[in-house]
């Protein structure tokens, strides 16, 4: 298990120069803030201070910073539901991303989202998703919508090993490829839907492979390598930015349960001992910390900036307010309509009026 | 005003908004080359070519979706479900997404789509092609869905489906196409959420929407003239929001009520429509509600049994005779053959 689960990924380790280095150090900074501010809100949310489904970026941090430093600021971005990393890589400020997941007036979508759904128009996160599969022909809509205005943009949408399998999938790399629209699709291989296997659920196990059913370019990248990820990601948004729509496969690990609750019992015991090593954050430091980049004096004081930056996060969430339970019915429609609704469950479509002069018969 | 046909109507506001908004473009299944199935977009392309007339590959999910996704950056689609069964195949975008997306994310991406789609039974097309499933949408909060019955209404709603800032589910009827009636040369939208009160009257309210509409106004005709009757005839056209009012302000003139729909009775729009009048009018009813709909089945292809199961003019005729008769409002045609209460 061990074995196959390392060869999933192909091992990029090279001798860098100077400048690589530098990012490779600033990527390390983001990806320790990626993973304690997951940490953070698996904390919050077994003190109930966050409800609902929290799933985290741990182990996928090296693809989300990697992936996200390919993107201009213009460029847009779709998710799925797993998309906190994704959020803050996109320069939202941590504050109301963490605001989001507890439910306040200040979160990125207000309070309405939560983990799933988180959106900022100014960061171009045009939406984490919640329904498996439901983000991608909403990208494609917005690539059409960039292509329809001949803009420059290019729209990334990434989605898990498990969605490959959805009726969705297809629809969206078809119609990209047969309207030659700028997007990249990224399947974000981390080996499990929820508890079920790449092995169990795609005939095709070389995810990006299915691509080639579009005349689609693709590619599979080390998720645990930020360096190759961002260079990977790079070739496929250069690609789509010049109407050939992508299908990048970065593998990488889920290094805990599918959301905060789930313990995993589906995994073996020596897969569990494997993943104590196999920590993209670790790994990376320990590299970095051997080609003399970093030292303990720099983790440190990074883990001491990161630290500072989530624990001023969970404070602005908790002091944020709730939102007024006046604010039910604002956002239901845009364009408001009369006769719309507004009604509290106890309460009744009509109020009672005094009955008619001839107590109900006709007069 | 000009005589037109419901068809002509839909197509000449398409083409009008086109030409108004270079945002506004048409996607869907064999809309383009092919013009349309139902030929409501004849001559579109010709007219705006392939960018805003776009023919899409057989993929009901995939391409609702990037109608939504276009709309979400400012885009105005308008697509073409080549009849409502096949929309099934989108719920998942138009329920979980489009319906969502406005509240979900804060109020921060709009959804300005305009799904136009047939509904309707009668063609001897069986059971997965006969449906009128506009409930499963009409159910949904952040969906809008109209249901025009006049040449008039489809202008004047289009236009405001077209415009609106929301996901509008656009209700056509196959029985409806070939309909005329005058439509204004103006072109001011109508109002989503209104419905009109197309024929006033005191003994009783026959509501109804899209073809019902019109079997309600045939059946009001006819029996003014064969029972001196006076009938008020309530067009719902929109069915989210519903405009409870004025079937309240209609029920409490009346006092009685006969709902008319094509879809299945069971938990029916027509079922929403009784629950509303015993909320707003209960003081005021002198009998029960009735509806009458669809049987309850999966649409048969024989042309005998398609019949049976679709409303007729006669269903509707006894169903306002029995509930008069149980109102004890009797005249001499009436009261034969009529159950005595």
């Amino acid at each position: 298990m061990a074995t196959q689960a390392r060869q999933r990924r192909t091992k990029t380790p090279q001798a860098a120069p100077g400048e690589r280095l530098a990012q490779l150090r600033a990527f390390y900074r983001d990806m320790v803030l990626v993973r304690r501010f997951e940490e953070r809100a698996a904390r919050a949310y077994t003190e109930a201070l966050i409800g609902g489904y929290c799933h985290l970026n741990l182990g996928e941090e090296a693809a989300v910073v990697g992936l996200m430093a390919a993107l201009r600021p213009t460029d847009y971005l779709f998710t799925n539901y797993r998309e906190h990393g994704y959020a803050l890589m996109r320069g939202i400020d941590p504050n109301r991303v963490m605001a989001e997941l507890y439910g306040r007036v200040d979160g990125v979508s207000k309070g309405w989202g939560g983990s799933m759904h988180m959106f900022d128009l100014t960061h171009r996160l045009l939406g984490g998703y919640g329904i498996v599969g439901g983000q991608l022909p909403l990208a494609t809509g917005a690539a059409l919508a960039i292509d329809y205005r001949g803009g420059d943009e290019v729209v990334m949408c990434t989605l898990g090993d498990g969605t490959t399998a959805i009726g969705a999938f297809h629809e969206s790399l078809n119609l990209a490829a047969l309207w030659k629209l700028p997007i990249v699709f990224v399947i974000i291989n981390n080996g499990l839907g929820m508890g079920t296997t790449v092995a169990h659920s795609s005939a095709e196990p070389e995810l990006y492979k299915r691509a080639a059913a579009y005349r689609m370019e693709s590619a599979r990248v080390d998720g645990f390598d930020p360096l190759a990820v961002r260079e990977a990601a790079a070739t496929a948004v250069e690609a789509a930015r010049n109407g050939r729509p992508y299908l990048l496969e970065v593998v990488t690990e889920r290094l805990r349960g599918h959301s905060v609750v789930d313990p995993a019992k589906y995994r073996s015991a020596e897969e569990v001992e494997r993943l104590k090593d196999e920590d993209p954050v670790k790994l990376l430091a320990a590299k970095l910390t051997a080609d003399g980049a970093l030292d303990d004096g720099a983790i440190a004081a990074i883990e001491q900036e990161v630290g500072a930056i989530v624990t001023a996060a969970a404070d602005f969430a908790a002091a944020s307010p709730r939102p007024e339970v006046e604010t039910l019915f604002d956002y239901t429609y845009a364009t408001p309509v009369p006769n719309d609704s507004r009604r509290l469950p106890g309460q009744p479509l009509f109020q009672p009026e005094p009955l008619p002069a001839e107590t109900g018969a006709r007069a | 005003m000009t005589i037109m046909t419901y068809r002509q109507a839909l197509h000449d506001t398409l083409q009008a908004e086109m030409r108004r908004d270079e945002n506004v473009f048409l996607m869907g299944e064999e809309i383009g080359v092919f013009e349309g199935s139902y030929k409501i977009t004849a001559g579109l392309l010709k007219e705006f070519g392939e960018k805003r007339v776009r023919d899409t590959p057989i993929a009901e999910e995939g391409f609702a979706g990037a109608a939504i996704g276009a709309a979400m950056l400012g885009l105005r689609p308008v697509i073409e479900m080549m009849t409502i069964n096949f929309s099934m195949l989108a719920l998942d975008q138009i329920i979980n997404h489009a319906a969502k997306i406005y509240g979900m994310f804060g109020g921060q991406a709009r959804v300005p789509l305009v799904i136009r789609t047939p509904g309707g039974g009668g063609q001897q097309l069986g059971a997965t092609h006969s449906q009128n499933i506009e409930l499963f949408y009409a159910f949904v909060p952040g969906m809008k869905v109209v249901a025009p019955s006049t040449p008039a209404d489809a202008k004047a709603l289009l236009l405001a489906a077209i415009r609106d800032d929301d996901p509008v589910l656009f209700l056509e009827n196959l029985a409806l196409y070939n309909t005329k009636g005058e439509v204004p040369e103006d072109d001011t939208p109508a109002e989503i959420g209104r419905a009109a009160v197309t024929r006033p009257g005191k003994d009783l309210t026959l509501i109804g929407y899209s073809r019902m509409a019109h079997v309600a106004a045939e059946v009001a005709a006819s029996l003014a003239e064969s029972d001196g009757l006076d009938i008020e005839v309530v067009d719902l056209r929109s069915l989210r929001p519903l405009d409870r009012e004025t079937i309240i302000a209609s029920v409490r003139k009346t006092h009685a009520a006969v709902v008319l729909e094509d879809d299945w009775l069971t938990y029916g729009i027509g079922a929403e429509v009784a629950a509303s009048i015993s909320d707003g009018a209960f003081d005021y009813l002198d009998a029960p509600v009735r509806r009458v709909a669809m049987a309850e089945v999966p649409m048969p292809y024989s042309k005998t049994l398609e019949t049976a199961a679709l409303p007729s003019r006669d269903d509707v005729t006894a169903a306002i005779r029995q509930t008069l008769a149980a109102v004890g409002h009797r005249t001499a045609p009436l009261a034969l053959g009529v159950p005595q209460s």
